[in-house]
């Protein structure tokens, strides 16, 4: 297996007195998607959330464990967690553009962190919107607002917005299943294609994209990881039991 | 016919009634000032103070009220603006959740409801141990606390109506509190923001009882924060107060001159807020 980017180390979740996840420990592999699957329910969202620690945005929520990232634990003390969250990026399961146009959209990372030119500005949101595959679309329209784009659009537009404050790490959660099969699609060729320069995490309950496009798998049951390595071996050689009736369709 | 019919039937004559009630008290009121207001309206009412004589029946008008009026709402509406903006994006995106926000809630909730007299009072005080008379100062004071529980709850309304996920799209980008509060949880909201002053703004121009020992009267036009102004509500109440007709329409005059700002003011809040939903999130 490649170098790993981000190390879990005995995670824990918790709302209130339910615990989400438990006692988690998993590698992430650098530049490939890796694929979170299990039944609904199972914490894979959580896992993935509590990556850049977006979790602590419900309240009551409690973690433990480590998730090292580069060399560095994103929940000890004195980590800024926005600086977390910039270098881990997240594309939702639904698109929700900002209340703003398609370029300023784009822009709004960038100008958080101090990109105030025009034309820096003007490249950044051309480079991301055609990785994102949405430039062509838009190009001519980019005052509009975001939100006279199509849903499939929007979640480019997302993906697009999410790349532009230069991550490392890039979460995706569920993030087809608000979409039409073709948009998609789309989605899922962009994704193939980031993983070259990106390091994915993918959150799905559908097996076959999971299939498509996961290098490494990850299966949760109940808040625990069951089984986790190379997608090859997890679809075909599932060493669980859990796993395999899983793949197989016995339970969602 | 049945017994659930004739219930139905019952309230729903109910609700008509009620109905009826509320657009016939408008039109009634509406048509009342307009239909004794608008003779004695002329241009010289608009343009002109009081001249010597005036509340006998002379000639003047009541450009001192109209323009008091004016400044003190607006005064208190910016800075009821400014403050009530920071409680609900501090209600919102800092404290949510913690106990506090419910005393916080509360406390608006009551302050709502007391009387704008008591503001006056209270105002009043506050001016007697600032050593401050009655003056424009004084008068936006009040009418601040008068206006900041109304527009600040009916912000903290709208903001809550704001998706959790468009909150977490700008945190996820790295935003901090006030980032995502500032560059996305004000422009989401922006044509309820502008209702929230709307509402505040209405109701502070329309006061009396905050303003009469704040504010006080005169026949001059504001020049000054430490000075006396006239409001358009007093106008109308010492206008009217008089024994001499001419004067007590004038009052009428004056009421449909307030109600007409109040309109113009709502109008223009309404399409400023449709060019502002072009980018509201749903």
């Amino acid at each position: 297996m490649s170098a790993s980017i981000i190390q879990i180390q005995g995670l824990n979740v918790a709302y209130g007195n339910q615990r989400a996840v438990r006692d988690v420990t998993v590698d992430i592999p650098a530049r490939q998607i890796t694929a979170i699957i299990g039944p609904s329910g199972c914490g894979k969202t959580t896992l993935l959330r509590s990556i850049s620690r977006l979790v602590e945005l419900t309240e009551g929520v409690q973690v433990w464990g480590q998730v090292v990232f580069e060399g560095q634990d994103v929940y000890s003390a004195h980590v800024d967690v926005t600086d977390v969250r910039k270098r881990i990026g997240l594309l939702a399961q639904r698109p929700f553009p900002l209340p703003m146009s398609i370029y300023d959209n784009v822009a709004y990372g960038p100008r958080l962190y101090g990109i105030h030119k025009r034309e820096t500005l003007n490249a950044i949101v051309e480079k991301q919107l055609r990785a994102a595959g949405l430039w062509d679309e838009v190009k001519d329209r980019l005052r509009a607002p975001a939100l006279t784009l199509s849903i499939g659009q929007q979640q480019r537009l997302c993906l697009a917005r999410g790349l532009a404050v230069e991550p490392e790490v890039l979460l995706c959660d569920e993030v087809t299943s608000a979409l039409d099969p073709i948009s998609a699609q789309r989605i899922e060729g962009r994704l193939l294609e980031l993983k070259a320069d990106y390091s994915i995490v993918l959150v799905t309950h559908i097996l076959r994209q999971a299939r498509r496009l996961a290098d490494y798998v990850i299966f949760m049951y109940m808040g625990e990881l069951i089984e986790h390595g190379p997608a090859n071996q997890v679809f075909h050689r599932p060493q669980q039991e859990k796993t395999r009736a899983y793949l197989e369709g016995e339970f969602y | 016919m049945n017994r659930k019919h004739l219930e139905e039937r019952f309230f729903l004559g109910l609700m008509i009634a009620a109905m009826v009630i509320v657009i016939g008290s408008l039109v009634m009121i509406l048509g009342t000032v307009v239909v004794k207001g608008l003779p004695a309206l002329n241009l010289a009412m608009l343009t002109q103070v009081p001249r010597g004589g005036y509340y006998l029946g002379k000639e003047g008008g009541i450009l001192n009220a109209i323009a008091g009026s004016l400044a003190l709402a607006g005064g208190a509406t910016l800075l009821s603006f400014v403050f009530s903006l920071a409680v609900a994006l501090y209600l919102q995106n800092f404290i949510a959740g913690s106990r506090w926000v419910h005393v916080v809630r509360l406390s608006l909730d009551v302050l709502w409801g007391v009387p704008s007299i008591v503001y006056g009072a209270f105002g009043f005080t506050l001016m007697l141990f600032l050593g401050l008379g009655a003056s424009l100062l004084g008068g936006i004071i009040a009418l601040t606390l008068l206006e900041l529980p109304i527009m600040a709850r009916a912000m903290d309304e709208v903001m809550s109506m704001t998706p959790f996920e468009l909150k977490e799209a700008s945190y996820a980008l790295g935003a901090t509190r006030l980032e995502t509060a500032a560059k996305v949880m004000v422009r989401q909201t922006m044509p309820g923001l502008l209702t929230a002053l709307l509402l505040g703004f209405g109701r502070g121009i329309g006061d009396a009882a905050s303003v009469l020992f704040t504010a006080g009267y005169t026949d001059r036009l504001p020049t000054s924060l430490l000075r006396p102004v006239a409001s358009l509500p007093l106008a109308v109440f010492f206008q009217l107060g008089t024994p001499i007709p001419q004067v007590q329409e004038r009052a009428y005059a004056s009421a449909l001159v307030l109600t007409m700002i109040i309109l113009a003011i709502s109008l223009t809040a309404r399409l400023l807020a449709q060019r502002l939903t072009r980018h509201v999130i749903r």
